[in-house]
Order: C-alpha cells, then structure tokens, then sequence
C-alpha cells in the first residue's frame, strides 16, 4: 500500500523475561510499605535498593556499570513497577533518557562519571526543556549560552520542571545563537548542557499544582556558569539531541499504566458476576489496555533491534493517554462517588486524584496536538 | 519477531492476485447478487482456501496465522467471496472426518440464537431448526454446519443447500446472508459426524469473531490509505487538505485507531495457541473488542476527511466502511465480546487482572 503504516510486530517476550518477572514481583512484596497510586513518589532509597538489583540502565553497557540486559527485560522491570506503584522518580528520568542520550553523545570522561552513578540509583536527573514562553514550540527557547573561558556562561529561565528541587543534575536546552524565529533553521545554536542544580547563579523556585503537590519548579538561571566538559555532545546540535531524548521519553510505558490499580480496583468492585453493562465497560478498557500493551512491547522490540520507532511511540502515547483519560470517565459512571483526596475509602480518593491528574497525561511529555502533529508527518502529510 | 519469509510470500502473492483480479467492478458486480466465480477460482486455486487442512485432507498444514492474514489481504480488497467461511467449514468438516470442496463453502451457525437439532433416523439423520444470516449460503457448493445431536454436537456437511428452504439476505456491504430453514431434512450417516476436539459452536464463533477482527484490520488499513491519498490529492483554499492542521489531526487518529486494530487481531490470532482455551477466548474477545472500536471511530474520520465525494457509489471508500459496519456486528458486536473480556477478568477476580495480561 501507498501509505506508510505503523510497525508494531507481534513480538514474545524471550523465556528470560520471565524469571525476571517472578523476582520483581518478590522484590516488590518486599517494599510493599513504599508502593502508592500515581503519586510519582521520590525516595532516594528506593532507587538505591533498585540500582544494588541492577535494574537501573539495564541495557546500557557494563563498562559504564550497565548491565546489557535486553530492552525487554528493562521492559520488565518497568512495567510490573509502574503497576505496583513504586517510588521510581529519583532515577526515572536518568534511567529512560538522560542515561541514554549520554550514552549517545557523551564523552568518555562523562560516560564514566555520570552512567555508573546513575545506575547505582545515586544521581537523579531532570529535564531542562520547556521555559515560560516556549512549551511545545522548543526551538523558541530562549535561555542562552555564551562561550567563556573554560566553560559557558548561561542566563535564562526554565519552567515546569519535575524534581528540579530534589535532583542533582539537568539536561539544560539551550541556545547559543539565534532566537529560534528565523527560518529556514530555527533550530541553529541550539545546545545541551549537563547542569549541576548545586552551581551559583541557580534559584530554583517551586510551582505547585492543581493537586496542591509540589513537583514542577521554575529554575532562574542567573551568570551560571559550566565548565567546557559539561556540554552535551556538540554546540549547534542541541535539536537533535533534544529529539533523540524526547523519542527515549516516549517510547516508555508509563503512558498507559499509571492508573492501572484503579482499574484493577473497578474489577474488584463489579465483583465476580457483574451485570452485562459493567462487564461490557470494563472489557473495553482491558481489551484497550491489553492492546496498548502488546504495542508497547513491539517498541521494545523494535528497541532491541536498533530501530528508531518514534512514530510508533507517538501512537502509543496518544492512545495510552486517551485510555487513561477515559478510566476516571469510566469510573464515576460505574461506580458514582464524591471525590475527596484524603478519604480513607481506597477508591474515592483515587477517583480524585485521577480526576485532578488527567489533564497532564496528554500534556506531559509533548502535547497531544504534537504528537499527531508527529504521527501526520509519520504519515508523509507533512 | 521477524514475519517468516513463507509468510511474506504469500501475502506479497495474495495482493498480487487480488490487485490483478479483484476490482472494483468485480466489486460491484457482486453487490447485484452475481457470484464472483472467476475471482473465487484464481483464489482456489492458490489453496490458500483449504491451507489449513492437513495434507491428507487436500490442505497443506499451513499455520492459521498465515490464514488470517491473507483474510486482511483479502478484506482490504474488499473480497465478495466467502474465503473466511471456506476455510472454517474446511476446519470443521475435515477435523470431524467430513468431506470438504474446492468450491466455496459456507459454516454456521453464525448466531448464538440460532437452533439446530439433529434425531436419529434410522441408520440416517434428522435435520430441523434454521441457521440465519449464513454468509454466501445460497453460492456454497457445501455448507458445514454444527447442530445438537442426541450425545452433544454433530458435524453436517451438506451439498449446496441441502435440502433446506432458502431466503435470501444480505449485509449492507450487500454481501449475501441468507438463511437455510430445515424441516426435518433427512441426512445419510456419511452426513453427520460427532464433532472433533476442538471443534464446537463455541469455537467457531470464536474462530468467525477473530476471521472479522482480522478482515477489519485490512479494511481499516484500505480506509487509512484513501483518506490519507485522498487528502493530499484534494485541493482546497489553494493547497492540499492535508496541510490543514485540522485534517493532519484527524488523519493521526486515524492511523493510531488502525495500528491499535491490527495489534489486537494479531493478539487474537497468537491466541489460537494458547492452550488454555478460556485464555484464548478472553484474548479473542480482547480482539474483536478493540478492533470493533477502532472501526467505529475510523469509519467516521475517513468519510469525514473524503467529504461528499465518500458518500457515493462511484468512490470506493463505501466497500471498505460498508464492510466496517457490516463486520462489526457479524459473529457479534464490540459490546458482546468486551462483556465477555470483563466478565472473564471479574470471575478471574482483581488479584489476577495483572497476570491475565502478562503472564496468561
């Protein structure tokens, strides 16, 4: 046919996946004081106990304290922690993009430094991309970078950043030239940069949202300064850096599952013999959520071999973030309740909470409207 | 994970012949209720008809994953033929020890109200009861059919109609449906057969549920493609439709809903070799769910972005999205099997939802 179409292979998970799983879950059982719905919880101790199992940078090579495990085996371990509910953010961001964009573009010297850190649950990350004036058109970022002697000299200001206040470094985005409005190249000067959160000139100030919960910061940049062996791969080739970590940050399953304990809670409430209308309602999410799944193992596969599969994870997000739109939908029509954030019944409070959290899912990680924007030029549309 | 090459083949010379020799006026010819015979013939000839039976049975032992997949080639085609129904009455004749045609076949019952019963007569049989909306009954050459015999479920296979009073139907793909009414239709012994392993009603509705997940999926891909071509074709407010954001939009939900459709017909048809057949059900119904939406959602957005000219006769989106809708329904609608995927998940109970997706 004339149109290109999606990739997504039947893929088995190989015979290893699943001695692995068996031993998550046992570890899981094991932490079970520390499991939560959907918070995103950040403890440091957690992450530890999951670098000591190796399950940090699982695929990334040994000599930078990787373990060369397979994408699917670090599909694995994702997964079955996503549903439980555990305390990935320290390590999250470092584990599904930071880790591997530094293993793409950078030096030796950071190779060794940041990934065994990484790996062993140590160093915690955050994104530096969107500013006030520039959330999904990226290249209209406006922070900039100087040459000084031994380093950079950066002034700016970056907004919506998730655990700036308790990670160690950011990947900071960032121009060297140009105000990202001229065409054709409105992506020239862009530029990375590995930023310590501890250097002078950095005020970082929390932003709290609709929940009442503090995870997003504005971080001010003032005269920070960094040194010439914290650049991220090249000056001027920020925008395919940036592309390369965005398609890490999408391609993993937590766009679907997040919510998963409330699903399994709906179930829990229909009982064993719910009436047809029930039956049929939940059987529509399973049977989405079900498919979401065998798509997102495909793109491990497609990992595996190698591949490149953004238009794929753009497919999967958009319609893993529809699905979990829709369970809080589903929910108050199955089972009605008051929301309340605090109640002690299970199911109101996270009835409220999923509430309040939807908006972000199609937001977070690239704008539903950009990711179809993605999928059409996928499609030769644009 | 890579398809295998033998499959590959297939396909690639399954297009080619239905590029060859399936056209839109082969189409439409046989919306006037004239049987496309040449089209049925090239087709038979491949044997892909009867692949799946063993080689003693004329088959050739092919995999049932290669089978579905030429039905998406097929359905993409939109294919008047009973390709799907051919190689399910081969199914079930064969493994019961019946004899099976080259010429197209026809299986049922297709409906879960449908009533048949088979009395003893003698050293012979006693047919009563209706199979409705059997699809291409009134062209099969042998219909196969499952009834209620005195010690559980028989095998039939009949020649044409058999004795049977016939009423023509058809779906509004005008793809025939007919019903066969039996009247105590007297068999011979060589008829009827108790039905093997693994043959039952349940398992051919499964079976006839998944072979329309499967078809779905490539009339959903033939729909993605027209509209995609058609938007960069039709020019409007000076350029091509398909730099209106709006359309661009519309077009990736289009895409993502027909991925999502041939994921799930692929987890259905994996399924077929699971055996533990209350999991094979769950992901078949898994597949005939997902698929089902996908369609309903697609249909729309393709006719949206064709606009007036979707609408008509002339423009050949209507033989895919009259196959959508018609599908949707057969062998039962997206609501019935996403009952049956959350009954099963709620008898299995909560703590069993995970490992049901994960583990099986």
């Amino acid at each position: 046919m004339a149109t290109p179409t999606f990739r997504f292979d039947p893929v088995e998970m190989p015979p290893e996946a699943k001695e692995l799983r068996k031993e998550v879950r046992a570890f899981i059982k094991e932490h079970e004081h520390v499991m939560g719905f959907s918070r995103g919880e950040y403890n440091r101790e957690f992450s530890r106990a999951m670098g000591k199992k190796g399950w940090i940078g699982m695929t990334w090579p040994k000599q930078y304290g990787g373990h060369e495990r397979t994408s699917f085996e670090r599909y694995v371990v994702i997964e079955e922690m996503l549903v439980a509910g555990a305390p990935l953010s320290a390590h999250y961001t470092g584990d599904r993009q930071s880790g591997p964009n530094l293993l793409r573009f950078g030096t030796e010297e950071q190779k060794n430094f940041f990934l065994p850190r990484i790996a062993a649950g140590e160093l915690a990350f955050c994104i530096g991309m969107s500013e006030p004036n520039s959330g999904s058109d990226l290249a209209g970022t406006r922070t900039r970078a100087v040459k000084v002697d031994g380093g950079y000299k950066i002034n700016g200001t970056k907004l919506w950043t998730s655990n700036a206040h308790r990670a160690d470094y950011a990947i900071l985005f960032c121009k060297m030239s140009g105000d990202g409005k001229e065409e054709p190249d409105r992506h020239a000067g862009a530029t990375q940069f590995l930023l310590d959160l501890k250097s002078p000139g950095i005020d970082i100030r929390p932003v709290i949202n609709l929940l009442g919960e503090h995870h997003f910061n504005e971080i001010f940049l003032t005269d920070v300064f960094v040194p010439d062996n914290r650049l991220l791969g090249k000056e001027g080739n920020g925008w395919n850096q940036v592309t390369s970590e965005l398609s890490f940050e999408r391609s993993a399953p937590d766009r679907f599952l997040v919510l998963f304990q409330m699903l399994r809670e709906m179930v829990r409430m229909a009982g064993p013999d719910p009436d047809r209308a029930t039956a049929a309602a939940l059987g529509k999410l399973i049977a989405q959520l079900a498919t979401l799944r065998s798509m997102s193992v495909s793109i491990a596969g497609m990992l595996q071999e190698g591949l490149n599969p953004n238009n794929e994870a753009a497919v999967v997000k958009d319609l893993g973030t529809r699905y979990e739109q829709d369970i809080p939908v589903v929910a108050r029509q199955l089972f009605p309740t008051e929301p309340e954030l605090e109640a002690i019944d299970l199911y109101t409070s996270m009835i409220a909470r999923s509430t309040m959290n939807a908006p972000r899912f199609s937001i977070q990680g690239g704008t539903r409207e950009i990711l179809r924007g993605i999928i059409a030029r996928g499609l030769g549309l644009r | 994970m890579a398809i295998r090459d033998e499959t590959r083949m297939l396909l690639e010379s399954m297009t080619r012949l239905f590029e060859d020799h399936c056209t839109k006026q082969v189409a439409d010819a046989a919306e006037t209720g004239v049987f496309a015979q040449s089209l049925w013939d090239q087709v038979a000839e491949t044997g892909v008809p009867l692949a799946a039976l063993p080689e003693s049975a004329g088959g050739a032992d092919a995999e049932w994953s290669d089978l579905f997949a030429a039905l998406r080639v097929a359905a993409r085609f939109a294919a008047p033929i009973p390709l799907a129904e051919t190689m399910l009455a081969g199914w079930a004749a064969a493994a019961s020890g019946l004899e099976t045609t080259d010429g197209p076949m026809t299986v049922g019952p297709v409906r879960s109200a449908d009533k048949l019963t088979l009395e003893r007569d003698g050293n012979g049989w006693r047919l009563s009861g209706a199979a409705t909306r059997l699809p291409y009954a009134a062209h099969a050459t042998r219909t196969v059919l499952i009834a209620d015999g005195p010690d559980g479920e028989m095998a039939i296979a009949i020649d044409g109609q058999g004795g049977a009073t016939l009423t023509k139907g058809k779906n509004i793909a005008n793809e025939p449906r007919d019903t066969l009414t039996f009247a105590n239709v007297r068999l011979s012994a060589d008829q009827a057969a108790p039905v093997a392993k693994g043959v039952s009603r349940r398992a051919l509705y499964q079976r006839g549920a998944l072979a329309r997940a499967a078809m779905m999926s490539g009339a959903l891909e033939k729909a993605m493609d027209l509209a995609v071509n058609y938007a960069q074709e039709r020019v409007q407010f000076g350029r091509p439709i398909s730099k209106f954001q709006a359309v661009q939009q519309n077009l990736a939900v289009l895409a993502g809903q027909t991925a999502a459709a041939v994921a799930a017909a692929n987890l259905g048809i994996e399924a077929l070799s699971d055996p533990d057949l209350d999991h094979q059900e769950f992901l078949i119904a898994i597949a005939k769910t997902r698929v089902g939406e996908a369609a309903t959602l697609a249909c729309e957005i393709a006719h949206q972005v064709h606009g007036a000219i979707g609408f008509t006769k002339e423009y050949a989106l209507q033989l895919s999205t009259r196959r959508l809708w018609s599908w949707r329904e057969e062998f039962g609608g997206d609501p019935e099997w996403a009952a049956r995927v959350g009954a099963y998940a709620c008898r299995r109970g909560a703590g069993d939802l995970w490992p049901l997706l994960t583990d099986g």
